[in-house]
C-alpha cells in the first residue's frame, strides 16, 4: 500500500493557537507519511486545535494519528469542522487507546535449573522404567504395529544412509592412516586399525549418531505435536499411560534396531577399507586374515551392546524432549533440537563411561 | 457500486463436485454472508473469494479486479493488497506478540515510524477488546482471543473490503454481540464491505444486509445456492425446507427415496 500519499498536514497561528489542519484523506499510509511532523507539531504547540473541516476521509489509523497528536500536546485539543463520521471514529479510537498497556511481564520464573531439569530427567528415567516393569499387566497398551513402524522408520529406512557413511568412513580412516603407517612399512596393519576402531567404537557412535539426527528428532517433533494437539491429555483422560503408549515402542523399536544398524555400519566400513587396501596391491584374503587376526568377538558384540545402549539413550531423550515441549509451534522445533544435541551428548557420554569399563574389565 | 461478483462458479475436486453455478454480487459497504450447514462449501468459496483456490469454472471480480481466468494473477496480487482476511483459527504467527502480529503488515506496507505502527496496532486491538493483551503470544491466548486478535490483524491497514471466517464461533454471547456491533459501526463509519462466512443464527440475522444460503444437497449431484436475500425475510418468508430449517433450528424432513 506504499504509494500515492492522499492527505496534507498545514500548520496555522490562529490568535495565538497553533492550527493543525488536516485535509485530504487520512488512511494508514497518509498517516504514516505525516506522523512525525504531526506530533512534533503538537509537542511545540502552547495551545492546540485540528481543524478537519477540509478532511474528506479518516480511518481508524489516521484516528490513531490525531489521537497520537491529542497525547503528545498533553493539553485539551478543541477540534473543528469534524463530520459525524470523524468524531465516531475519533471516539471508537479513543476507547481502544484507553485501554492501558499491560504491565511489563513480571520477570519470568527462573528457568529450570540444572538440579531441576536432572531432577527430572531421573523422574522420567523412572517412569520409563516402571512401564518397563508393569508392561506384562499392560501389554495390551504396548500396539505391535507402532514398534513395527518405528522400528522401519529408524532402522530399515536409515540403511541406506549408514551403508553410505559406513562405507565412506572405511574408505577415508584407511586412506588417512595408510599414507603415514606407509613411511614405517606397517601400511598392513591398517586392517587392524581400522576394524578395531569401527567394531568397538566409530560402528555404534556413528549409527548413534544417525540415530539421534534422524530418529530421535523425529519422535521428539511427532510426541510434541501431539502434546501441543492435547493427545497427550486425551490419552490421560481415558487412562491411557503416555508412556506405555508413545515411549516404550520409540525405545524397543531403537534398541532392536540399532545391533543392525551397527553391524551394516562395520561392514560397510570393512568394505571401504578392504577397497583402500586392494588399491595398495594387498589381496583380499590378506586383509581378512588381519582383520580376523585383530578383532575378536568381543570387539564386535561389545559394538553391538554399546550400540543398544546408545540407542536406548536416543530414544528416551527424543521422547522427553517430545513430552516436554512447551505450547506453540516454535515448541516443537525447539523439542527436536533438544532430542539431537541431547542424544548425541549423551552418546558421547555413555562411550566415554563404556571405554572406561571396558579398560576395568579388559575387554 | 459491486464490491464482489462472483458469476457461476463452481468447485471439483476429483470427481466429487462441492458446489456449482454459484452467483452472487456483494454491495459496497454491505455485510454479505455466506450460510449454510457444515460441508457445504462456505470455506471452499471464501478461498476462491480471497484468491487462494482458483474455482474450476466461474468468474470472480473483487473490488474491480479480476481473479479468475488466465489473466487472474495480476488481478489476485492487485486485490490481495486492497483486503483483509480473518481466518477462522486466526492465523497469527506463533513467534510474534499480538502487537507485533498487528504492527506486521503496518511495517511491510505503510511508511508509519515504529511509534506510529505501536499506536496504531494498540487502537485495533482495543477496538477487538485485546488492549490488555497486547504483550501477549498467540500461544498464551483462548481461540476467542486468538480469533479477534485476528479481525484486528485483517483490520491493520484499514482495508475497504473485510473477509471473515466463522468470526464469532466459539465466542460468548457479550464479546459476540460486541463484534457484531464492531462490523455494522466499521460498515456505518468507513464503509467498510463485509464478507462473512458463518452459522451464528443470531449475528447472522444482527448484522447481515443480504445472505446466500448453501447446500450440499441443492443439485442431486452437487451442492450450490438454495436461497439469496435477506436473512430476516427468508427467515420468515423462504419455503425451501433447508432455509426453514436453518432459521428455525428444526430438523429437516427426509423425504423417503
Amino acid at each position: 500500500m506504499v504509494g500515492q500519499v492522499t492527505a496534507r498536514l498545514r500548520a496555522e497561528e490562529r490568535d495565538g493557537t497553533t492550527v493543525l489542519v488536516v485535509s485530504g484523506r487520512l488512511d494508514a499510509q497518509a498517516a504514516g507519511h505525516l506522523w512525525r511532523e504531526a506530533l512534533r507539531a503538537a509537542r511545540r504547540a502552547k495551545s492546540m486545535a485540528l481543524d478537519l473541516t477540509t478532511l474528506e476521509y479518516c480511518d481508524m489509523s489516521g484516528a490513531a494519528l490525531l489521537i497520537a497528536a491529542e497525547t503528545a500536546h498533553a493539553k485539551p485539543v478543541s477540534l473543528i469542522g469534524a463530520s459525524p463520521q470523524t468524531e465516531a471514529m475519533l471516539e471508537r479510537a479513543r476507547v481502544a487507546a484507553a485501554v492501558p498497556p499491560p504491565a511489563a511481564k513480571d520477570a519470568r520464573s527462573p528457568g529450570p535449573n540444572i538440579v531441576t531439569a536432572v531432577g527430572d530427567s531421573i523422574a522420567f528415567l523412572g517412569e520409563v522404567l516402571l512401564a518397563v516393569l508393569t508392561l506384562p499387566a499392560r501389554v495390551r497398551m504396548l500396539r505391535l504395529r507402532d514398534l513395527l513402524r518405528y522400528a522401519d522408520q529408524a532402522g530399515v529406512r536409515s540403511i541406506p544412509l549408514v551403508l553410505l557413511l559406513g562405507y565412506l568412513m572405511g574408505l577415508i580412516l584407511a586412506f588417512q592412516s595408510a599414507v603415514p603407517m606407509r613411511r614405517f612399512g606397517a601400511d598392513l596393519f591398517v586392517a587392524n586399525l581400522v576394524a578395531i576402531s569401527l567394531l568397538r567404537e566409530l560402528g555404534p557412535l556413528l549409527s548413534s549418531v544417525i540415530l539421534a539426527g534422524r530418529t530421535g528428532s523425529a519422535f521428539a517433533a511427532e510426541i510434541g505435536s501431539m502434546k501441543v494437539n492435547q493427545e497427550i491429555d486425551a490419552l490421560v483422560t481415558m487412562s491411557l499411560d503416555p508412556v506405555t503408549m508413545l515411549v516404550l515402542p520409540r525405545l524397543i523399536a531403537a534398541v532392536l534396531v540399532m545391533p543392525v544398524m551397527v553391524l551394516a555400519l562395520d561392514v560397510a566400513g570393512l568394505l571401504g577399507m578392504a577397497t583402500v587396501m586392494k588399491g595398495f596391491g594387498y589381496p583380499l584374503v590378506t586383509v581378512m586374515h588381519q582383520v580376523q587376526s585383530a578383532a575378536t568377538a568381543l570387539d564386535l558384540f561389545g559394538g553391538l551392546f554399546k550400540g543398544m545402549c546408545f540407542g536406548s539413550a536416543v530414544a528416551v531423550i527424543g521422547c522427553r524432549a517430545g513430552l516436554s515441549t512447551g505450547v506453540g509451534p516454535r515448541a516443537v522445533g525447539q523439542a527436536a533440537t533438544a532430542a539431537v544435541v541431547g542424544g548425541i551428548v549423551a552418546t558421547i557420554f555413555l562411550d566415554g563411561l563404556f571405554a572406561l569399563i571396558f579398560y576395568r574389565l579388559n575387554i | 457500486m459491486t464490491a464482489v461478483r462472483v458469476t457461476k462458479c463452481s468447485q471439483r475436486f476429483g470427481s466429487r463436485t462441492i458446489f456449482r453455478d454459484v452467483s452472487f454480487e456483494v454491495a459496497e459497504k454491505e455485510v454479505f454472508v455466506i450460510l449454510g450447514g457444515s460441508g457445504c462449501g462456505k470455506s471452499t468459496l471464501m478461498n476462491q473469494l480471497i484468491g487462494l483456490l482458483p474455482p474450476s469454472e466461474g468468474e470472480i471480480e473483487v473490488l474491480g479486479h479480476v481473479i479468475t481466468g488466465p489473466e487472474g494473477a495480476a488481478g489476485r496480487h492487485a486485490m490481495q493488497r486492497r483486503i483483509g482476511v480473518m481466518f477462522q483459527s486466526g492465523a497469527l504467527f506463533g513467534s510474534m506478540t499480538l502487537l507485533e502480529n498487528i504492527m506486521l503488515p503496518l511495517e511491510m506496507l505503510t511508511d508509519l515510524p515504529p511509534e506510529g505502527r505501536e499506536a496504531v496496532a494498540r487502537v485495533k486491538l482495543g477496538l477487538v477488546g485485546l488492549g490488555h493483551a497486547t504483550a501477549l503470544m498467540p500461544a498464551e491466548i483462548s481461540g476467542g482471543m486468538a480469533r479477534r486478535a485476528g479481525i484486528a490483524r485483517a483490520m491493520a491497514l484499514d482495508p475497504p473490503l473485510l473477509f471473515l471466517d466463522e468470526p464469532s464461533a466459539g465466542l460468548d454471547p457479550i464479546t459476540s454481540a460486541e463484534l457484531d456491533k464492531l462490523i455494522l459501526d466499521l460498515r456505518d463509519d468507513l464503509g467498510t464491505t463485509f464478507v462473512v462466512v458463518t452459522h451464528e443464527l443470531a449475528s447472522i440475522l444482527a448484522i447481515a444486509d443480504r445472505c446466500i444460503m448453501l447446500d450440499r444437497n441443492a443439485y442431486p449431484d452437487a451442492g450450490g445456492t438454495i436461497a439469496e436475500g435477506n436473512p430476516r425475510t427468508l427467515r420468515d418468508e423462504d419455503t425451501h425446507k433447508m432455509v426453514r430449517a436453518f432459521f428455525r433450528r428444526e430438523i429437516p424432513q427426509i423425504e423417503p427415496v
